[in-house]
């Protein structure tokens, strides 16, 4: 593997040489206040991590539900902007330079500072992707080519109702993994249906050789496990918000809490591999 | 041919007004508006379905709406002459309806039983919620808390033409708030559900359908001011949030150079203080929010910013993409109106020509009433009073102290 590949791409090659499974959480930044984010970031990658998403906070998070929008609302109090999320992945970087990390959120905050800014500050922070949920690829333009000269990933969403024509463009501008979203609806609701995911996902491997990684609906070691075994990665976000959200008082159990839950689906994820 | 002929051509293939609008959402929702915009595609030139729509804005909306010369009143002022494009007058009491018949014939086709709607002064929900008792559709209205709390009576009215009426308590509990979940009841239940936007925002092709279901009070305006002026208006006046009003009289003069616009936004508390809802007035920066890029209202680390205004309608952070083109382009000049001269503005016309305005439409009159006066008699205004007064009595009676 090419030493200057970027983190996303050479992290899926090696857990696909050792038949692993990724385990992606998602966490808001700044949730339940800044000073905690870089910890536990690191409590995510003890407990077996590949790759983190860092939400960042939004007024208006329309694609989300509850969950979310509550540490959005969380972070926010304190203030927290798109350049302090910047400063706690520099500060992640100080002691971890391999795990991927990947903004996600909303494409205002970006639109605010300035694209060109906005790709200069992430690749010297050690930011390796971006997910803006309302940035489909047909709206990038020439940000694409600009993020792409930063070495930042476009990490995109695909849906179940996802047109076989958008899905192919979608393939063709995605690069890091492909993000599938098992569920109509927002963030953190209802039940996933492990075997009508596999067959979707089946029908985008003939379109892409990008990994496939499934979010939405993902809550345990049982719920990972099932969405494992068709899928190459696992997004873990409300189950673990929620988590955070409960012991907001008292944030300094909230890295034990990451590192059980987690722990169980890294687990549950790799039980597969060894059978 | 004029100079803003290429304005007419918009927006392109992928919903673009120049560099505002487009299709900025979660991939979740693009089949919808992909299959929207099919739908669209086929039905705009089907003589049919634009039969059927006059239809119903004659019979059942009661078009066309008035052109009414305010005679007392731009005598008063002594300057140029005030007609009145008479919104107030359609069936639910606003501009509101002609969109929502339009877009409840397109449910209807989509075959989806159930219809959904944002709503800030309870307008467009009234007017979503009687198109759904007509046609039989559920209906589920989206508030924010705020805007329930200050617009009770369209509340009860939405709730006796059988919508369910959801008070939105996240964010600043207002338009922009009802609109994001409206947006996520839509992403859940997108099989069954059209979602009705009430503004010429949002993603496309909202922008542009509710422009064109909009479009016949100024073809209409167009056509009376030949009539009983003998010549087209100099100006035309209408307030803007989202600007659906103000697109829907603007929109057939695009092309007639001598005719100006002025799109009045909400001033509130006056743009120095910060607090109104006026980004075109006030150069807001570019941003994406809804679907769209236009003029946003958001703090420097791109938060959408809490807005104010007195009338619940205007109370929207961004507007829509055609008017951020327009102001670019010059074509409209936007202004602002703050709630001290809407407030005067609502009492002037009540009591002047016995036709008392909505808020909303009181910052159009308000601006109105500084250009007539600098005109002399022989130009001639066209406002667009988009909609009635009756909604806004409970708010003004509580400036005056009076509590019912």
């Amino acid at each position: 593997m090419n030493q200057h590949a970027n983190r996303i791409d050479r992290r899926f090659a090696a857990l696909k040489a050792a038949g692993r499974k990724a385990l992606i959480p998602y966490i808001t930044a700044g949730d339940p206040a800044p000073a905690h984010t870089v910890d536990f970031m690191h409590a995510c990658v003890e407990a077996g991590a590949d790759v983190i998403e860092l939400g960042v906070p939004f007024s208006d998070p329309m694609a989300d539900g509850p969950v979310i929008q509550k540490a959005c609302e969380r972070a926010l109090v304190h203030g927290t902007r798109l350049s302090h999320v910047l400063e706690m992945v520099a500060a992640f970087r100080e002691r971890d330079a391999e795990t991927p990390v990947v903004l996600m959120g909303y494409l205002n905050p970006i639109e605010r500072m300035g694209y060109a800014a906005f790709a200069r500050q992430a690749r010297d922070a050690g930011v390796d992707g971006v997910l803006a949920v309302d940035m489909p690829p047909e709206e990038m333009g020439e940000n694409a080519a600009l993020f792409a000269e930063h070495g930042l990933q476009s990490i995109f969403l695909l849906a179940p109702t996802t047109s076989e024509q958008r899905a192919t463009t979608i393939c063709h501008h995605g690069q890091g993994y492909l993000y599938y979203v098992s569920l109509k609806g927002v963030t953190g609701a209802a039940t996933l249906d492990a075997e009508a995911v596999g067959s979707q996902l089946a029908s985008l491997r003939a379109l892409t050789e990008l990994p496939l990684c499934v979010g939405f609906g993902i809550r345990d070691g049982a719920t990972a496990a099932a969405i494992g075994r068709v899928a190459d990665g696992v997004i873990v976000g409300s189950a673990l918000v929620g988590r955070i959200a409960e012991r907001a008082d008292t944030p300094e159990t909230i890295p034990q809490a990451l590192r059980e839950i987690l722990g169980e689906m890294r687990e549950a994820l790799d039980r597969d591999v060894r059978a | 041919m004029s100079r803003f002929s290429d304005l007419t051509q918009l927006p392109d293939a992928s919903g673009h007004f120049g560099p505002y609008g487009g299709r900025f959402v979660s991939e979740t929702l693009s089949f919808a508006l992909e299959e929207l915009d099919k739908i669209y595609a086929s039905l705009k030139h089907d003589p049919d379905f634009q039969a059927e729509f006059d239809r119903d804005l004659t019979h059942y909306v009661g078009r066309p709406s008035p052109l009414y010369h305010a005679e007392r009143w731009s005598r008063e002022i002594g300057g140029a002459q005030i007609w009145l494009k008479r919104e107030d007058l359609n069936h639910t009491g606003a501009h509101k309806v002609n969109n929502t018949i339009g877009q409840a014939l397109l449910a209807k086709r989509s075959g989806k039983p159930r219809v959904i709607a944002e709503t800030g002064a309870g307008q467009h929900g009234v007017a979503t919620a009687t198109v759904a008792a007509r046609l039989g559709l559920e209906c589920e209205v989206y508030m924010g808390a705020e805007d329930v709390e200050r617009q009770k009576l369209n509340v009860y009215r939405m709730r006796l033409l059988g919508a369910k009426v959801v008070p939105v308590e996240s964010g600043s509990r207002t338009l922009k708030d009802a609109m994001n979940e409206a947006l996520r009841d839509w992403v859940t239940n997108v099989d069954n559900t059209f979602y009705i936007i009430g503004t010429v925002a949002g993603p496309h092709p909202y922008p542009m359908l509710v422009r064109d279901f909009n479009a016949v009070a100024g073809r209409e305006a167009r056509r009376q001011s030949l009539e009983q002026i003998g010549r087209l208006p100099d100006a035309l006046v209408a307030c803007v949030g989202g600007g659906s009003n103000a697109m829907g009289l603007f929109y057939p003069f695009v092309e007639d150079e001598d005719v100006a616009m002025y799109g009045v936004e909400a001033g509130g508390d006056g743009l120095a203080t910060g607090r109104h809802a006026a980004p075109l007035t006030a150069n807001a920066p570019r941003g994406v929010l809804h679907g769209n890029r236009t003029y946003l209202m958001s703090d420097e680390g791109g938060q959408i910013a809490d807005t104010h205004s007195v009338s619940a309608g205007l109370d929207y952070p961004g507007v829509g993409p055609e008017h951020a083109l327009w102001k670019d382009v010059g074509r409209v000049e936007y202004v602002a109106a703050d709630d001290h001269e809407v407030l005067a503005a609502f009492r002037e016309l009540t009591r002047v020509e016995g036709i008392m305005p909505a808020l909303e439409s009181a910052h159009a009159l308000a601006h109105a009433k500084k250009l007539a006066a600098s005109l002399p008699q022989d130009k001639h205004i066209v406002v667009n009073l988009s909609g009635r007064g009756d909604k806004d009595i409970h708010t003004v009676a509580k400036i005056d102290g009076i509590e019912f």
